[in-house]
């Protein structure tokens, strides 16, 4: 997968997520940082220091693969203490140190066993504790939950969280999974078609995002169509307006049809339609449902109606 | 597919005499190597003796047979070893162009008839002026043995997940500690298989060995000579039961150790 003109800076300390779509160049820009991959243009820097030419084993950065790679030939310990091994430590240092991080990982006492004798979040586990022993600058984790079953994943992502405030250790993460990247990251990047489309917070990709690609991407949006958008506010261009932002009424607003209306457990998905655009609204479920069929009037407040002005017309 | 109910007797007593036909030549063998008659192999044999074990074990030429064949089979199983487990690496691990023509032709000896191989070594020996000896034996027989050791590791090559190799060197392990630390372990069963299965196929070999051999004779080569020119007959049946041994024990360990998994390839040549 080819990626192009990706330009990212990636600050120490920092919980940063790389966020797209299969085949949009996360994880090939995951694989260029590692160095199992060759940039035909441009360079790497980790910590200030070109990293061209510097094959993967001198790298400072560890990997938590996304099929765990867990050696099977090794007892749990000796994955755990390959790092050391490598590096020549004595039998005795490189046991201990990784006893203590099997302890960090809540996984003390299953060192003697096999990789193929631990469930899934184990053998995750496992690997954290592996690519952390060599105390990386910075760690690369590549899709690390998505084996993982729903629940798990979720004490994971809050696990993983929690290590990296402790450590304090730069973690990259590539995930396809925008409600995990989001929920764990300090900044975002949203890749498509090996372009990065846009670098934030959480919250201000969610709010404000640059495109429609990014809109749709992350979190479900509407967009309006920019000859609507210009008829409210005079610029010409699409908008995103989340659907929780929009209000359902009878009093002000615009008329529309209630088309559809979902359940979702926390929210009701109620879909009208306006004379310009069909809109999705989320309502609580405390709020008064409308029925299909219904005569509405919806309205938002005008700063929750964001521009793209610079929508690169990706949908 | 496999049915729960009893095989009908008819299709047993098929079978059975399936295994007696494939097997019973072999026994009788054995039967031969202890008969008191000498000349020619008489049905029943008129009586039974040992002595023709000590006979065989008092003839220096079968010991000069034996240890060539034991040499053959040893160094020609190393170097299958070798150039094997490179071959499937580069096979399984990476893209180059002519990737599948280099699979074929490493392939291509065991699918080839023996007397193919044999006459076109002693061709090409005779065209480059390579005198016959130990090491023309020995380049015959590897061009067959590079195949079972190939197909072994081949197998288990494309076994071992690649993000292993990439998770040895992102530890800090470079080509040569990944090699020692993580791919030999994940293969050596595999290696050990063909390895024995090299040497079984060696061992036994004459027709590649019949066309590369100059004055010298392997075990088999001796074997077909004695059956020519009747000596002592029963000297080769006793030699031929250690031959079987010799090749039985080292393709019934090489069953065990893959058993799970590869299939054992070139098991017939």
């Amino acid at each position: 997968m080819a990626i192009d003109q990706v330009n990212l800076d990636i600050q120490p300390g920092e919980f940063f997520a790389m966020l797209g779509p299969s085949g949009s160049g996360k994880t090939t820009c995951l694989r260029l940082i590692a160095g199992f991959e060759k940039p035909t243009f441009g360079s790497v820097h980790i910590f200030g220091e070109r990293s061209d030419g510097v094959p993967p084993y001198r790298r400072n950065v560890n990997t938590v693969f996304q099929d765990y790679a867990l050696f099977p030939h090794l007892s749990v310990l000796d994955n755990v203490a390959y790092g050391l091994m490598i590096a020549g430590e004595e039998k005795s240092t490189r046991s201990k140190a990784a006893d203590e991080m099997l302890e960090l990982v809540s996984l003390g006492g299953f060192g003697h066993r096999k990789p193929s004798q631990l469930s899934g979040g184990q053998r995750q586990r496992v690997a954290l504790a592996r690519a952390l022993i060599n105390k990386p600058k910075v760690l690369l984790l590549d899709e690390p939950l998505g084996a993982l079953d729903l629940k798990l994943r979720e004490e994971m992502q809050e696990e993983l969280k929690l290590l990296q405030r402790r450590l304090g250790l730069t973690f990259v993460f590539v995930t396809h999974d925008q409600s995990e990247a989001l929920s764990m990251a300090d900044r975002v990047a949203v890749f498509n078609e090996g372009r990065v489309m846009q670098v934030d917070t959480p919250e201000s990709i969610y709010k404000y995002p640059n495109s429609t690609f990014v809109a749709n991407f992350v979190g479900a949006s509407n967009i309006v169509p920019a000859e609507f958008v210009s008829a409210l506010t005079g610029k010409a261009c699409p908008a995103s307006l989340r659907p929780e932002f929009i209000q359902i009424g009878y009093g002000d607003g615009y008329s529309a049809t209630v088309a559809d209306i979902n359940f979702m457990g926390a929210a009701r998905r109620v879909t009208v339609d306006l004379e310009e655009c069909r809109l999705r609204v989320l309502l609580g479920v405390d709020q008064e449902a409308p029925r299909i069929g219904d005569q509405v009037k919806v309205s938002w407040a005008p700063e929750n109606l964001h521009l793209m002005e610079q929508n690169s017309g990706n949908r | 597919m496999r049915s729960d109910q009893p095989a009908p007797l008819s299709i047993k007593i098929l079978a059975g005499a399936g295994l007696l036909f494939l097997h019973l030549p072999i026994l009788l063998i054995f039967v031969y190597a202890f008969t008191t008659e000498d000349k020619t192999y008489q049905w029943p044999p008129p009586g039974y003796t040992l002595k023709w074990l000590e006979v065989t074990w008092n003839r220096p030429d079968v010991w000069e047979a034996l240890t060539l064949s034991v040499k053959v089979a040893s160094i020609s199983t190393l170097i299958a070893m070798l150039l094997g487990t490179l071959c499937a690496a580069a096979v399984s691990r990476t893209r180059f162009f002519g990737r599948e023509v280099v699979s074929l032709l490493v392939i291509l000896p065991i699918a080839l008839p023996g007397i193919i191989t044999g006459i076109s070594l002693r061709s090409a020996f005779n065209i480059a002026d390579i005198p016959f000896s130990f090491w023309t034996i020995v380049l015959g027989h590897a061009t067959f043995c590079v195949v079972v050791v190939y197909n072994n590791a081949v197998a288990r090559f494309r076994r071992l997940s690649g993000s292993l190799i990439e998770a040895s060197m992102d530890l800090g392990a470079n080509s040569f500690q990944t090699f020692r630390h993580v791919i030999l372990p994940n293969i050596s069963t595999a290696l050990l298989a063909g390895g024995m299965l090299a040497f079984a196929l060696s061992f036994d070999e004459v027709i590649v060995t019949t066309f590369t051999a100059g004055q010298q004779a392997t075990l088999p080569i001796w074997m077909l000579e004695e059956l020519v020119r009747p000596r002592q007959r029963p000297v080769t049946n006793v030699v031929a039961m250690v031959v079987v041994i010799v090749t039985f024990v080292p393709i019934l360990l090489a069953y065990y150790l893959t058993r799970d998994g590869d299939q054992v390839a070139g098991h017939s040549k």
